[in-house]
C-alpha cells in the first residue's frame, strides 16, 4: 500500500506540468455538458494513445442536469473494426455515441464490450441491436436481474433523458484472454470485488487499460454489490501491471495510474473504521455522522454516495461483530 | 363524483400552503396527517413538541426498506414509554418501547414507503406526550416490496434466531462512564402484508431479563420495522451477568435467546 502511494507518486512527477494541472482542476474543461433543453449530451471523444479514445461523463452523481451521464465509455479504432467500451446510461447516450464513433472513423463497429452490470454500462445497447455485444456469464445473469429495477430508477432520476430506453441485454458471453482485432492486441481479464464480475479490458499495444469500475478517480466509489477484500485484491494486481495509461469508469480521466493508489486508499479507509465503529457497537446513524477524512469529502458525489456505501455495507461489519465474541 | 372529490382535495391542499402550521395544529412539520395521528394515538393525555426527544435519520432514504433511526430522550424523567409513529406509511405504528431498567434511547432500522416525518412521542408518568421527530425523504416503495430473505426463501433457515453482544460503553453522546450498550439482530422476515400473496408476519413482543431475572426493558414491533431487526439499547451501568431475550411473532413462534 506504502510501497504503491510512492510510486504513484514518482511518476506523477514524472508527468510534470501537464499532470499538476489536471490535478489541481479535477474538472477539466475537457468534460462534455449535457443540454437538458436539446437532450444532447455533447459526446467528445478524446484520444490517449493512437486509435484509443475514451468519452468522458461528468465527476458526479446521476441527476437530470447532467442527463444521468457519469461514466467514461470508450472504442478503439484497431483497423479491423471499432471496439466498443460501455453503451452509457440511455438510448439517446448510445445513439449519439454511435454517432460520434461515425464521425471519428469510417470503419464498421466490431463488437460492444461490457465491463459489468451496472445501468449506465449498458442501457445504450438500443443504438448497437446490430453488433455483436459481450459480457461475461455472471455479469449477463446481474444484467437479467437487475435490468428492469435499474430501468425504472434512471426514467425516475434523470427524467426526459431516459425517453426511448428499454433494456437491451448483451448477445453472447465474454471470454477472458487475449486476441489480435486489426492491428491491435486486446486482452480482457475478468476480476471482481466491484461486482462478482469485473471485466477489465487492455489495448496492449496502446497500453492503455479500461478498468471498468474497479477504479474511481477522485469520485466516491459506488458499493451496492461490492466486496471490499476481492477489490482491493483486484486492484493490487492491477498495479503490477506495466501499462502508462488508467481509464477510470467514473470521475476525473487523469490519464496515468494515481486513481488506482486513490481507490484502494479509500476502501482500505471504509473497510478500517467500518469495522472499528461495529466493534464499538456504533449505530447505522453514529456512522453516518462519523469524521470523515478531508481528503474523501473533497471528492465528487460524496454527499450521496458515501449515505449509500455506509447503507450497502455497514450491515456486514455489524453483523460480524454481533456474531462474534470480543 | 370522482372530480369533485379531486376539487374537495386540491382546495384543502391549498388552504393548508397558507397558514399550514395552524391548519396542523402547530406541527413543526405542517403535516396533513398529525391531527388524525393525534387522534389516534394521543389521545389519552395532552400532547407537547419538545426538543428534549431527539430523533436521528439520514436526510434521504438510500434503502427504503433499512431507514436507521436512533431516539433518545436523555432530558426527560419518568418515562413510560417512547412510541414511533410515520405519518405517510400505510401502516404508521413502527414500535413502541418501555425501557424499564434502560436509558430512553432505542436505534432500529424500517421500512419507509414515501417521504414522511419520523416522529417519536415519549409518555411521562403524569400522561403528556412529548413528541420529536425528523424528516426523512424517499423515492418510495419500502413496505411493499418483498424483503431479501423471503425473496430467495431463506428466512426458513433462520426464523427466530437471536445473535447480540454487550458493548462496554456506549458511544452515544452524553454518554457517562460505565455506560454500555446492547445490540442484537433477531432473524425474522418482517413481512408487512402489504406484499401480494405474502400475509402480515412480524416479531411483535420482545423481552429482556438480566440473570436475576428483573425484566430490563420491553418492546412491542410492527410489521414496518426492517427484515432481520437490529436494535440498539443503552443502558447506565452494565447489566450484569448473562440476559436473556424472550419474545413472539404475531404467528405465535417463539423467540428465545441468551446473550453473554
Amino acid at each position: 500500500m506504502r510501497r504503491l502511494g510512492s510510486s504513484a507518486c514518482v511518476r506523477l512527477f514524472g508527468w510534470g506540468l501537464l499532470l499538476v494541472v489536471l490535478c489541481a482542476k479535477p474538472a477539466p474543461a475537457l468534460a462534455q455538458t449535457a443540454d437538458p433543453n436539446t437532450l444532447d449530451y455533447h459526446l467528445r471523444a478524446r484520444e490517449l494513445a493512437s486509435g484509443v479514445y475514451v468519452v468522458e461523463g461528468a465527476s458526479a452523481d446521476f441527476s437530470a442536469a447532467n442527463g444521468c451521464n457519469i461514466i467514461n465509455t470508450g472504442f478503439i479504432v484497431t483497423g479491423g473494426g471499432v471496439v466498443v467500451i460501455n453503451t452509457g446510461p440511455s438510448r439517446r447516450y448510445g445513439e449519439q455515441l454511435r454517432a460520434l464513433i461515425a464521425r471519428t472513423t469510417n470503419e464498421p463497429i466490431s463488437k460492444v464490450v461490457h465491463l459489468n452490470l451496472h445501468p449506465d454500462y449498458f442501457l445504450g445497447n438500443q443504438a448497437f441491436a446490430d453488433v455483436p455485444r459481450l459480457a461475461t456469464p455472471r455479469t449477463r445473469a446481474g444484467m437479467q436481474r437487475e435490468a428492469k429495477g435499474y430501468e425504472d430508477n434512471l426514467y425516475r432520476l434523470c427524467g426526459d433523458w431516459m425517453k426511448g430506453t428499454e433494456y437491451l441485454l448483451p448477445s453472447a458471453d465474454a471470454v477472458p484472454g487475449t486476441e489480435r482485432i486489426g492491428s491491435h492486441e486486446i486482452e480482457t481479464v475478468e476480476l471482481r470485488g466491484h461486482t462478482d464480475s469485473d471485466l477489465v479490458l487492455v489495448d496492449r499495444t496502446r497500453g492503455v487499460v479500461f478498468a471498468g469500475g474497479l477504479v474511481f478517480s477522485r469520485r466516491i466509489p459506488t458499493t451496492p454489490h461490492a466486496q471490499l477484500p476481492a477489490w482491493r485484491e483486484s486492484l493490487q494486481r492491477i498495479e503490477t501491471w506495466p501499462y502508462a495509461a488508467f481509464v477510470p469508469s467514473h470521475g476525473v480521466v487523469g490519464g496515468d495510474r494515481a486513481a488506482l493508489a486513490l481507490t484502494d486508499r479509500y476502501l482500505a479507509w471504509v473497510d478500517d473504521a467500518f469495522r472499528r465503529a461495529a466493534d464499538r457497537g456504533m449505530d447505522m446513524n453514529e456512522v453516518l455522522r462519523m469524521p470523515v477524512p478531508a481528503e474523501f469529502r473533497a471528492w465528487a458525489a460524496f454527499d450521496t454516495e458515501y449515505v449509500r456505501n455506509v447503507a450497502n455495507l455497514y450491515p456486514r461489519y455489524e453483523q460480524r461483530a454481533l456474531t462474534t465474541r470480543p | 363524483m370522482k372530480r369533485r372529490a379531486a376539487m374537495a382535495f386540491l382546495c384543502g391542499a391549498a388552504l393548508a400552503c397558507g397558514p399550514a402550521r395552524a391548519q396542523t395544529d402547530g406541527d413543526p412539520f405542517a403535516s396533513m396527517q398529525w391531527p388524525d395521528l393525534k387522534r389516534e394515538f394521543f389521545a389519552s393525555g395532552s400532547v407537547v413538541f419538545d426538543a428534549r426527544v431527539q430523533v436521528q435519520g439520514p436526510a434521504f432514504a438510500e434503502d427504503p426498506m433499512n431507514v436507521p433511526i436512533s431516539v433518545s430522550a436523555d432530558g426527560l424523567k419518568d418515562i413510560d414509554s417512547i412510541t414511533v409513529i410515520v405519518d405517510r406509511n400505510p401502516i404508521r405504528k413502527v414500535l413502541e418501547y418501555f425501557p424499564l431498567a434502560s436509558l430512553p434511547r432505542v436505534g432500529f432500522r424500517f421500512k419507509l414507503e414515501q417521504a414522511s416525518p419520523v416522529r417519536a412521542a415519549v409518555r411521562t408518568r403524569d400522561g403528556v406526550w412529548h413528541v420529536g421527530g425528523t424528516w426523512v425523504d424517499s423515492a418510495g416503495g419500502g413496505c411493499t416490496a418483498a424483503g431479501e430473505t423471503r425473496r430467495d426463501g431463506s428466512w426458513a433457515r433462520t426464523l427466530g434466531e437471536v445473535d447480540g453482544r454487550v458493548f462496554p460503553h456506549s458511544v452515544a453522546p452524553g454518554s457517562t462512564e460505565g455506560s454500555s450498550r446492547l445490540r442484537l439482530r433477531v432473524m425474522h422476515p418482517m413481512d408487512t402484508g402489504l406484499v401480494g400473496g405474502i400475509p402480515a408476519f412480524y416479531v411483535n413482543r420482545l423481552s429482556l431479563r438480566d440473570a436475576a431475572g428483573r425484566e430490563l426493558m420491553r418492546l412491542n414491533a410492527f410489521e414496518p420495522i426492517s427484515e432481520n431487526p437490529v436494535f440498539s439499547f443503552d443502558f447506565a451501568g452494565a447489566p450484569k451477568g448473562r440476559l436473556q431475550l424472550v419474545g413472539t411473532d404475531n404467528n405465535g413462534n417463539r423467540i428465545s435467546g441468551a446473550i453473554e
